[in-house]
């Protein structure tokens, strides 16, 4: 480091003159800090709190497409959840989200696991292929998607092709446009974009497993599934609490690849919450339904990380 | 005899791995192949493994399509990220180096802003931008982009900051420098890598953000290119040479991240990030 490092002392000289020195000096240690936190404490309120709060206070209201022009609704009390709450169509999403939730984080962990494990051995280009599986989650969900989009083609698209080449089906099937299959396709594709992201955290998971506890399970005469059961699977509890509910706050976000792909059709079969309350919102202009429906999906994530909380603190050597 | 086996073994996993990595990437694969197909190939059957010739025509036509959202995404990522890292790389040295009360709530804070789905921030940010006509701005983009990348970065930097000694600090004041001295003139230099990542990785946020762009631009003033590329399926909805095109100049930014720094991308990755 050079020794410009050394600043600007003559600003600091001109300042200490003044005969306010001492308690200017201690005035500046004391605040300096929040002055370099000042930023965020003002954005975060802006940001993310005013908005949370104006969503609660318009699901309150009669939220119409005019109020959205005089900025002013009716309150109209717990009017827009009982709606929501009485349309079928919620029950309906809401189904649709645990399963989409429940399957994806099952098929996400258990391939990422395999491969996790997979990648632990030594063999050729290892270090490259787990680089580049990382694509799927690194690239625009746009990009992405939309490949899957003409995939999933009734007529044209390859994953029919391959299908009737194995002679899994005998005819084409447009998956995203049959109410039976369109929940699963939007699954795969989900399943598709988390593999990677399970990967690493598993992979680095098992990687920061102690070496001599596989040694010692090994002079103990364990054999290689007994290994992976008895310590692998044990000690990646922790892994697995964060995974989970990474995940599943990460699923419960998840609008692009169902909009993209079905736009929660067809005929809300895979209807979700978050494109549920996007259709509320900005399809039907009733935002009231819309920021009520936002507000149980926020209410489910803080829960699971309540929950969350709660878990890995009872745990000991955390 | 065992030597044979480890070899026999090593065969093994690089072939499932192999097979493994060719399915995961089959559908980037079939993105590129179809964007360099002409329009009558897209329909053939059956349909093309293989490219049958190197034809950049698609490129062509997607990218003077598409060069207005390309610049558009452009600028509102780099605004984005200059917005966010003035106000993260303060903020995360502020929680490393200092002991504050108000660390803990801040923090806590932060965590919960990631678990905030945004289609969720979208509805009061678009009643909200739209009375404050942010509405089809660079402004209400930059800001409403960085809500993924702003909690994001200052945890990042944070946990890179609370590793370098309070000494440097301490040192440098008693050197008289002033506190901003230290901040610009120590702690932005010796963190360079963690700032990288955390810009990078804002960069991306933004550039690959669908909510936002989709709520936030009503009239389409303003159209960023996930808007661009999901007109597209709409418009040209038999072009997939064109679509696929699109998404390829889409994806190469993130494409380029991960081969000029897999470390950094690994490292952003598992800092607990949530990604959408």
């Amino acid at each position: 480091m050079s020794r410009s490092a050394g600043l600007s002392p003559r600003s600091l000289d001109a300042r200490s003159a003044t005969p306010l020195r001492a308690s200017s000096f201690r005035w500046r240690r004391e605040w300096t800090p929040y002055l370099f936190i000042a930023p965020l404490i003002v954005y975060l309120p802006a940001v993310f709190a005013y908005p949370l709060f104006y969503n609660a206070l318009i699901s309150f209201q009669n939220f119409t497409i005019r109020s959205v022009v005089t900025g002013t609704a009716d309150f109209v009390g717990l009017d827009n959840f009982r709606a929501v709450l009485s349309n079928p169509v919620s029950w309906l999403a809401l189904r649709n989200t645990a399963i989409f939730a429940a399957s994806s984080l099952f098929f996400q962990y258990v391939i990422g696991l395999a491969l996790a494990l997979l990648f632990t051995r030594a063999f050729p280009l290892k270090g490259f292929m787990r680089g580049i599986m990382l694509l799927p989650w690194l690239l625009p969900s746009v990009a992405t998607v939309t490949v899957w989009l003409w995939l999933f083609d009734g007529t044209n698209g390859l994953i029919n092709y391959f299908l009737m080449q194995l002679h899994v089906i005998a005819m084409p099937v447009s998956w995203l446009n049959s109410p039976s299959s369109a929940l699963a396709a939007v699954i795969m594709v989900n399943v598709w974009v988390g593999i990677p992201f399970n990967l690493v955290i598993l992979y680095s998971g098992i990687q920061a497993i102690p070496k001599e506890l596989y040694e010692a399970a090994e002079i103990d005469g364990a054999r290689a599934f007994q290994r992976f059961r008895f310590v692998t699977l044990p000690l990646l509890k922790p892994v697995n609490a964060v995974l989970l509910l990474l995940g599943l706050i990460y699923t419960l976000k998840q609008f692009d690849i169902i909009y993209i792909l079905t736009k929660g059709g067809p005929g809300n079969a895979t209807q979700v919450l978050s494109t549920w309350s996007y259709g509320l919102s900005f399809r039907d202009m009733r935002f009231g339904q819309g920021a009520a429906v936002g507000n149980i999906m926020l209410l489910i994530s803080l829960t699971a990380a309540i929950w969350y909380a709660f878990f890995t603190r009872r745990e000991p050597g955390q | 005899m065992i030597r044979r086996d480890r070899g026999v073994a090593t065969l093994l996993y690089f072939l499932v791995a192999g097979f493994a990595t060719v399915v995961m990437l089959f559908p980037l694969y079939s993105m590129v192949m179809t964007s360099i197909l002409t329009q009558p190939q897209l329909y053939r059957l059956p349909p093309y493994l293989l490219p049958p010739q190197l034809d950049l025509s698609a490129y062509v036509v997607a990218f003077s399509d598409q060069l207005r959202p390309i610049v558009t995404s452009a600028i509102i990522g780099a605004l984005t990220v200059v917005f966010s890292l003035t106000i993260a790389i303060p903020a995360a040295y502020g929680l490393a180096q200092f002991k504050l009360w108000i660390t803990g709530v801040v923090m806590l804070a932060l965590l919960i802003t990631q678990m905030i789905p945004s289609i969720m921030l979208a509805t009061p940010l678009y009643l909200m931008f739209n009375r404050a006509g942010l509405t089809d701005t660079y402004f209400g983009l930059v800001v409403a982009t960085s809500t993924s990348g702003i909690p994001f970065a200052v945890v990042l930097l944070r946990a890179f900051l609370e590793k370098v000694p309070k000494e440097l600090r301490e040192a440098a004041l008693i050197d008289g420098a002033s506190e901003f001295a230290v901040l610009w003139r120590i702690i932005i230099p010796i963190s360079r890598p963690a700032i990288i990542t955390a810009g990078l990785s804002i960069f991306l946020f933004s550039w690959a953000d669908f909510v936002y762009a989709l709520t936030l631009t009503p009239t389409g003033k303003i159209v960023p290119l996930t808007i661009g590329i999901y007109k597209y399926i709409g418009t040209y909805s038999v072009q997939w040479n064109l679509i696929m095109a699109a998404s390829v100049l889409a994806s190469i930014p993130a494409a380029l991240l991960l081969i000029l720094a897999q470390r950094y991308v690994t490292a952003g990755l598992t800092v607990g990030a949530v990604k959408g």
